[in-house]
């Protein structure tokens, strides 16, 4: 067995190893990089219910994800036929959504629903997305209130009940 | 009776697993070849009463068995035959079932297709399998058993989730399993291996067919339940970055990683520890999605039920089986015997490149996807991360990996010469150009990452065809092009394939984001809606029956340039047992792309909220994945890498080549 010929293009390996392990570090240092600077952005969404958006006084404009239930009696359609206003709560606080485009099919009042959008000027969540949830053992995680039994909303909660967790 | 049995064949599955789990190790100290050889015996018994079971709970929901209690939640006796059977694994206690019978299947494979491995070796192989197995067979007879009884009986069931009822999911999660289980071939390969304190090339030639075979039933398997949300969930998105779909895409990138670093193992004998660490990884990663879809942290429509007793368990297998396997990495890798040196340009470069990149993005999916349970363990509020974020990534991370891609098959082994490559790849470089000028051009500036998206994907399929064309010799002698194209073994040709896959794939992402048509339009019938260049006339709606629910249609004549090019009827549909209404996209692919129509509610007045889209080129999503497929069983048909073909003096060359390098 001949010795390596040592050229240019061959290095040792310990040379060789340094290399690797140097490329990647460099890769996973970048991608952590880009991790922290992403996730700075938009990507990140909070999960806020109504009480801790009162609370925690989010900005007009800010993107988050809000839910709760759709208080009963409250969904209605605006005039050009394709927009739904309905409120979502968590028994405390009531906040109006406006939402324009096909609901999910499990959408009903007096249960649980995740949106995701942005609150305007006037104090209206404009929705982008709309998740309603999938089946009829589960409601979506955290659209339970926790103050369940000072409801004001007697049918939403008889739904949760029904609902469990 | 059926479930007792099949309760029994569960019971006597553990047994025999504790077995093959313990005496082949007994009998490879002892040097013992009877005792190792009942590792063979174990994985076939192992499979067949797993089998057994199997056939016994998929019995029960055929003939619609009520009294038992899994049969009772999740079947219905008006429900097609179809979604009886794909019902066993539309829940949590079949989906693991499912689960254990693939793991079977893969050890009894091993043993009957791996008879030309060493004994001892073997014998290793099958008795970490027959770990996970028992592993697996704990968790399902302690917090999951499918065979419980229910008395009395109800006389009807409550149906299975009718979102579920679709046939792609149908094929879905067998297809996934299939991919997550078969990576545990890869995990006890490399665990076995450890444990000898020997990799060799021979080692990467036995684990690449089973690690190409889990990379192609995964492929199949998230392309189908993309698919699936395509047309099923009626919003036309096909991706989410949901967690579950996380949980799945982040072994297709493990897997992906070690097919290409098994190359370098194989054929020139180096990066030995990382190819093993990368094997430990990919099955970790589908032990992590198991967790995560298994266990009720994560809720979505693959979490069947919200158990804590099930999650803990998960858990702590989960901790057991990754954090020893790991152990043993770290205890035993130091000791392998470091292999062949390379140059900085050089194929093996450019394919720890490819490791590089495509560990780096499963790892930023896995921050991605963690954080928020990470940020609600610590009490920090609820959180979710976006699709932004996984978008970032891919493209940072994704677009040098297409780049090198071209280049990286044209450079020779151990030193490769780039200008040699950059030579042949300069059309490329100049197709990849002209596109994305063009696109730049055409959109006056506007769809910068639309002209890079298509920059990659032109740049990667002229240098699949450059490629092709070079080791043919297609423009210096094309008169010999067939018999040189005949010669060229089809692992290369499975890889151009593939490759080109990928730049197909690439090519409908870019495409169908940025010149996607939509309109959401409130319409009576006799309306008509353009969309594009297309003319979609509402022509009304009337109710239809299905077997087990009702529905209303919606009828559109779709007309372009006054030519009628197709009806569309997508539907709503209100399914019976369980009460539930889904939404039926109608999808008529043309050439150029797909029509989609979704209907929504009535307004009142005989109107309807319709949706409707043309998606250019979104098939290229689904028939770049095939193509990857196609080329992963045309490596995989390759005769030199049939498993364990290798035998005799046949199996030593390539070693004994490598010493004398």
């Amino acid at each position: 067995m001949a010795a390596p010929k040592k050229s240019k293009g061959l290095k040792t390996r310990k040379r060789q190893r340094l290399v690797i392990v140097s490329a990647a570090l460099i890769a996973i240092v970048g991608a952590i990089i880009l991790i922290t600077f992403a996730l700075g952005g938009d990507s990140l969404n909070l999960y806020l219910q109504p009480s801790a958006v009162m609370e925690k006084q989010v900005p007009a404009g800010k993107r988050f994800r809000l839910g709760g239930l759709v208080a009963t009696g409250s969904f209605h359609r605006d005039t050009d036929g394709l927009t739904y206003l309905f409120t979502v709560t968590d028994c405390a606080v009531d906040i109006p959504v406006k939402f324009k485009g096909l609901l999910p099919d499990l959408f009903r009042e007096g249960q649980g629903v995740v949106t995701e959008g942005r609150l305007n000027k006037q104090g209206v969540f404009v929705a982008e997305t709309v998740l309603a949830k999938h089946d009829e053992n589960y409601t979506p995680p955290g659209t339970a209130p926790k103050n369940a039994e000072a409801c004001s909303h007697p049918e939403a909660l008889s739904a949760l009940k029904k609902g469990g967790r | 009776m059926a479930p007792e049995i099949g309760h029994f064949a569960l019971v006597m599955a553990l047994m025999l697993a504790l077995l093959g789990a313990s005496v082949p190790h007994i009998g490879i100290h002892l040097g013992n070849r009877r005792l190792m050889a009942l590792a063979d015996r174990v994985a076939v018994g192992l499979f067949l009463m797993v089998a057994i079971s199997f056939g016994c709970l998929m019995y029960s929901f055929v003939t619609s068995d009520f009294s038992v209690l899994l049969v009772a939640a999740n079947s219905h006796t008006a429900k097609p035959m179809l979604y009886k059977i794909s019902g066993v694994w539309g829940n949590h206690e079949g989906s693991l079932m499912l689960w254990i019978l693939i793991l079977t299947v893969f050890a009894a494979a091993v043993s009957l297709a791996g008879r030309k491995l060493p004994l001892h070796f073997r014998a290793r192989v099958l008795s970490v399998q027959c770990l996970l197995a028992v592993g697996f067979l704990l968790f399902i007879l302690l917090t999951s058993n499918p065979f419980l009884r229910l008395n009395p009986a109800p006389a009807e069931g409550n149906g299975l989730n009718p979102l579920l009822q679709d046939p792609g999911l149908a094929f879905h999660p067998p297809m996934l399993y299939l991919g997550y289980v078969g990576l545990s071939v890869s995990f006890s390969f490399a665990v076995a291996a450890l444990i000898d304190g020997e990799v060799t090339p021979l080692w990467a030639r036995w684990v690449r067919p089973w690690t190409l075979m889990a990379w192609i039933f995964l492929t199949g398997g998230i392309a189908l339940g993309s698919w699936w949300s395509y047309y099923e969930l009626g919003w036309g998105g096909w991706w989410f970055w949901d967690p579950v779909e996380n949980a799945s895409f982040m072994p297709w990138l493990a897997a992906a990683a070690l097919l290409h670093s098994a190359i370098v193992v194989e054929k020139r004998d180096a990066l030995k520890s990382w190819t093993i660490l990368l094997a430990i990884v990919a099955f970790s990663f589908s032990l992590l999605g198991t967790f995560l879809v298994r266990s009720g942290v994560l809720t979505s429509v693959h979490a069947f039920a919200v158990d804590p007793a099930r999650g803990i368990f998960i858990l702590i297998f989960l901790a057991i089986a990754i954090g020893s396997s790991l152990t043993l990495y770290a205890w035993r890798a130091p000791k392998l015997v470091p292999g062949g040196l390379f140059g900085m340009v050089s194929r093996e470069s450019a394919l720890v490149l490819n490791n590089i990149l495509l560990s780096c993005f499963a790892a930023v999916v896995l921050v991605g996807t963690l954080y928020p349970l990470v940020m609600e363990a610590f009490n920090a509020g609820q959180i979710s991360v976006g699709a932004p974020f996984f978008n970032y990534g891919a493209t940072v991370l994704m677009s040098p990996l297409i780049v090198a891609l071209g280049i990286g098959p044209l450079l020779a082994w151990k030193r490769g010469r780039l200008s040699r490559a950059a030579q042949i790849m300069l059309p490329a470089l100049g197709v990849a150009l002209v596109a994305a000028l063009a696109v730049l051009w055409h959109s006056s500036g506007q769809l910068i990452m639309t002209a890079v998206g298509l920059a990659l994907a032109a740049w990667l399929i002229a240098s699949v065809f450059l490629e092709v064309a070079e080791r043919t010799q297609l423009f210096k002698k094309p008169g010999r092009f067939w018999a040189r194209a005949k010669a060229i073994p089809r692992a290369s040709w499975g890889m151009s394939l593939a490759h080109a896959g990928l730049a197909v794939i690439v090519l409908g992402i870019t495409i169908s984001t940025a010149w996607t048509k939509e309109e959401l339009k409130l319409v009576s019938p006799g309306d008509t809606v353009k969309v594009g260049a297309y003319d979609f006339r509402f022509n009304g709606v009337a109710p239809v029956a299905g077997p087990n629910y009702t529905a209303v249609r919606a009828f559109f004549d779709v007309t372009k340039n006054g030519k009628k090019i197709a009806k569309l009827a997508p539907e709503d549909r209100v399914y019976a047992h369980p009460m539930m209404e889904t939404t039926e996209a109608a999808i008529r692919p043309l050439l150029t792309g797909d029509l989609y129509a979704v209907i929504g509610q009535a307004a009142g007045g005989g109107k309807w909220s319709v949706r409707l889209y043309f998606k250019p080129f979104i098939s290229g999503l689904w028939t770049g994945a095939l193509m990857m497929m196609l080329g992963g069983l045309l490596s995989l048909s390759d005769r030199r890498r049939r498993i364990g073909a290798p035998t005799g003096s046949k199996a030593k060359k390539p070693s004994t080549k490598l010493k004398e390098a």
